[in-house]
């Protein structure tokens, strides 16, 4: 409960300094779109059009579009940009905020008394006197309000700035949705609103002032957004030792939450300035290793083998880590460390009971009975090559076949809405549930060791390398498992990193802090 | 022709101008014709007659499609635009007051594009060359009645003493009373300040009343050009006559209705 509201400052800082951000240069874009627009109405079909085209793409999917957009302009001019993080929220959350400030202030240009108009021009203003000394004062009210639904907005959509690694009250919603740790999501929320409501009844004043040219009441109502901008910056500024500062990355389920704290544990006491960058995806992570935008992270032998190197042979597990490797370190400059001791495989699960009366052990067992059974997958299964490698070994053809976030996989299969999942070896929840694994005779599921990988930057980095050296090989599967049910279990969870100084502890390897 | 008594006041001429819109609708079509400095000239005709856009000829706020205008002999286009407007008052329908101005402010509003402060002396001095207290200039415009803003649209635009005044429809939206006695005063000012002055009207009896000469418009043309006399005693032709059997039509009804017929 307090570790969920105790990263709340922090967070919150971010998010103010990300959406304030994004508010300014979305401003900064849209004046002077706005004046050209006013005057030109060929222009403002444009601009307008362009805009409102912006809004209709879901702000999950703007974000997620920025990240191949940056890695490939990094690429044009020999890198450099940084792909992941604050750049490409700024800029997917600033071409959010452009609709309603760009509307607003049109609408209030092309809507003015023709007549004020008309004597502007007639005493003789030139066009810049006529902007400053009667357009401006006249519109700013109604621009207000449009910034004030693009701060809302803004606001809101940046929660989901942690889908591209970058601090945010999202962390919280994300990190909580994944374990179904509702304290953590209600907390995330409630700042986020908060935040809304405090920033609008702010810029809410500010017009009131301005549309009753009450200057003290805008500039107090100014002053006190800008003074929570400048709170906000300040715990963020770097406190020196920035170059020791370094990223580890984590997939979005509680088993990468743990390993990431277990890491940044052990960087932390070598010296380092650990940031998290938690909740990104299976297709994302590993790319944003490759181009330094985060410096270590865990993956899994068989995801690479499969899905980077694009293999359909499986060899054994040895085999596997070992050709990881090499072609990671070849192709990528990327350091693999070594495996951490454990196997997180997909892995079929039935439930105990139905499995006995089945009389099923295998994946070969299931092949004639698959056809009266349901199948629930994690969000990915289904499109990922090793679905295909499995089907091309077994027959396999279920009566449905659904896809659910992990937590709600594993309640399906209790429920008897699926009798067959695609459960991950590691789960602790396989033992609690009573879960049947089938085997798989003919080595269609390639081996998944979960592997220790470091960004080119730090390959030769021999105190980066020495302070994770130790985690090689130290983690056995039941200890892991044991670890993961606490984050995952429905009563009674701790947080990913109670968790990670639990099996640090377990394993021998706590640290003295 | 009236006598030349007010010097100071520059000429206007119109010379073979034209205006269309859309390259179809002729507005106004071939007018040349001259207003002498210190005339009060009153451009009569019915809407759509071309009188409006004629006017807005002068300051530019419609440019000619053929012809040129000049004021005492240069050529409207041979200064900035903004240059030109600075130096001819413009009064209308509409009145257009800045509304997030105060009054001073409005009335003001030459001096400070030109750079210079706010006199508060020559802002009372121009609110009581139109009639209006002094205390009015710290007002908000919405805080005054139509005429009174009106009152305000003139000291605004005498404020940096130009000396041609175009007006268009000044009164058009003002009652009755108002409407007369804001006429006088325009036409006292004329007469003191030593303006040329070139008000569009639809009304017959107020060019009548307030004007020297009198053009008629119809279709884009001069159609009647000559003093109120010469109007009144039809040597203005059909289109005068029709404009101004209107007022005597009702000025003998209102003589009938007094005398108790």
């Amino acid at each position: 409960m307090n570790a969920a509201w105790s990263r709340i400052p922090d967070l919150l800082a971010q998010h103010i300094l990300l959406t304030a951000a994004a508010l300014l240069l979305g401003l900064a874009i849209a004046l002077p779109l706005t004046i050209w627009s006013a005057r030109n109405q060929a222009v403002a079909r444009v601009t307008l059009g362009f805009a409102s085209l912006v809004q209709t793409i879901p702000a999950l999917a703007l974000l997620a579009l920025f990240y191949p957009l940056l890695l490939l302009m990094s690429g044009l001019v020999g890198g450099g940009i940084p792909a992941l993080g604050f750049l490409p929220s700024l800029l997917a959350l600033a071409l959010y905020a452009l609709l309603p400030i760009l509307r607003n202030g049109v609408t209030g240009l092309v809507n003015l008394d023709p007549a004020v108009v008309e004597a502007a021009d007639a005493v003789g203003m030139t066009a810049r006197q006529k902007l400053w000394l009667v357009e401006a004062p006249l519109v700013v009210p109604v621009l207000m309000a449009g910034i004030r639904t693009a701060a809302v907005w803004t606001i809101g959509a940046a929660t989901l700035a942690t889908t591209v690694g970058q601090p945010c009250l999202g962390d919280l919603i994300f990190a909580g949705l994944q374990t179904q740790n509702w304290t953590l999501v209600i907390a995330g929320c409630i700042a986020s609103a908060a935040l809304a409501l405090i920033v609008d009844a702010l810029l809410g004043m500010a017009e009131n002032g301005l549309r009753r040219r009450r200057r003290v009441q805008v500039w107090a109502a100014l002053g006190m957004l800008v003074l929570g901008v400048v709170a906000a910056i300040w715990p963020v500024l770097p406190t020196g030792g920035a170059e020791k500062r370094v990223v580890v990355g984590a997939k979005g389920f509680g088993e990468q939450y743990i390993l990431a704290r277990m890491i940044g544990h052990r960087l932390e006491n070598a010296g380092y300035r650990v940031t998290y960058r938690e909740g990104l995806g299976s297709a994302v992570v590993f790319g944003a290793l490759a181009s330094g935008d985060i410096d270590v992270y865990v993956d899994y032998s068989g995801t690479i083998w499969t899905n980077e190197m694009h293999r359909t042979d499986t060899p054994d597990r040895a085999a596997i880590v070992k050709g990881v490797g090499q072609w990671v370190a070849k192709t990528h400059d990327i350091r693999l460390i070594g495996p951490l001791g454990f196997e997180n495989s997909y892995a079929f699960a039935m439930r105990g009971a139905d499995a006995k009366r089945r009389g099923i052990e295998t994946l070969t067992d299931l092949v004639p009975q698959s056809g009266e059974m349901n199948f629930a997958t994690d969000l990915e299964f289904l499109e990922r090559p090793e679905w295909a490698a499995v089907k091309r070994a077994y027959p396999l053809h279920f009566r449905s076949a659904q896809a659910y976030t992990p937590s709600f996989m594993y309640r399906a299969l209790e429920s008897g809405k699926a009798d067959v999942v695609s459960a991950f070896s590691s789960d602790g929840r396989i033992a609690k549930l009573g879960l049947k694994v089938l085997g798989d005779p003919r080595h269609a599921i390639p081996g998944y060791d979960a592997i220790l990988m470091v960004s080119p930057q730090h390959a030769d980095d021999q105190r980066f390398i020495a302070a994770l050296r130790p985690l090689v090989n130290a983690i056995p599967a039941d200890a892991m498992r044991q670890a993961n049910y606490m984050v995952d279990r429905d009563t009674d969870k701790v947080s990913a990193d109670t968790a990670a100084r639990w099996l640090e502890r377990r394993i021998g390897l706590a640290s003295g802090k | 022709m009236p006598e030349q008594s007010y010097p100071r006041g520059p000429s206007v001429a119109f010379d073979r101008v034209g205006k269309t819109y859309d390259g179809a609708v002729r507005a106004v079509e071939d007018v040349t014709l001259t207003i002498a400095g210190g005339e009060f000239v009153a451009l009569v005709g019915a809407s759509g007659s071309g009188k409006s856009t004629l006017l807005k000829m002068i300051n530019r706020l419609h440019e000619p499609s053929s012809g040129s205008v000049s004021i005492g002999g240069e050529p409207v286009n041979s200064v900035p635009v903004h240059e030109l407007r600075r130096r001819i008052g413009y009064v209308f329908q509409n009145i257009g007051l800045f509304p997030h101005m105060r009054v001073g402010e409005n009335v003001a509003i030459g001096m400070r594009l030109k750079g210079e402060k706010q006199d508060e002396a020559r802002i009372a001095e121009l609110l009581e060359l139109v009639e209006l207290p002094r205390e009015f200039a710290a007002r908000m415009p919405d805080a005054l009645s139509g005429g009174q803003r009106q009152r305000v649209g003139v000291a605004r635009a005498l404020a940096t003493e130009p000396k041609l005044m175009l007006m268009d429809e000044p009164f058009g939206a003002l009652d009755p009373v108002t409407r007369d006695t804001l006429g006088q005063a325009v036409r006292r000012l004329h007469d003191r300040l030593g303006l040329t002055t070139i008000m569009v009207t639809h009304d017959m009896a107020e060019a009548l009343l307030l004007a020297d000469r009198i053009l008629v418009m119809e279709a884009g043309r001069i159609v009647a050009d000559g003093d109120p006399h010469a109007m009144l005693t039809g040597k203005g032709g059909a289109a005068a006559d029709a404009l101004v059997a209107v007022p005597r039509e009702q000025a003998h009804l209102l003589s009938r209705l007094e005398q108790g017929e």
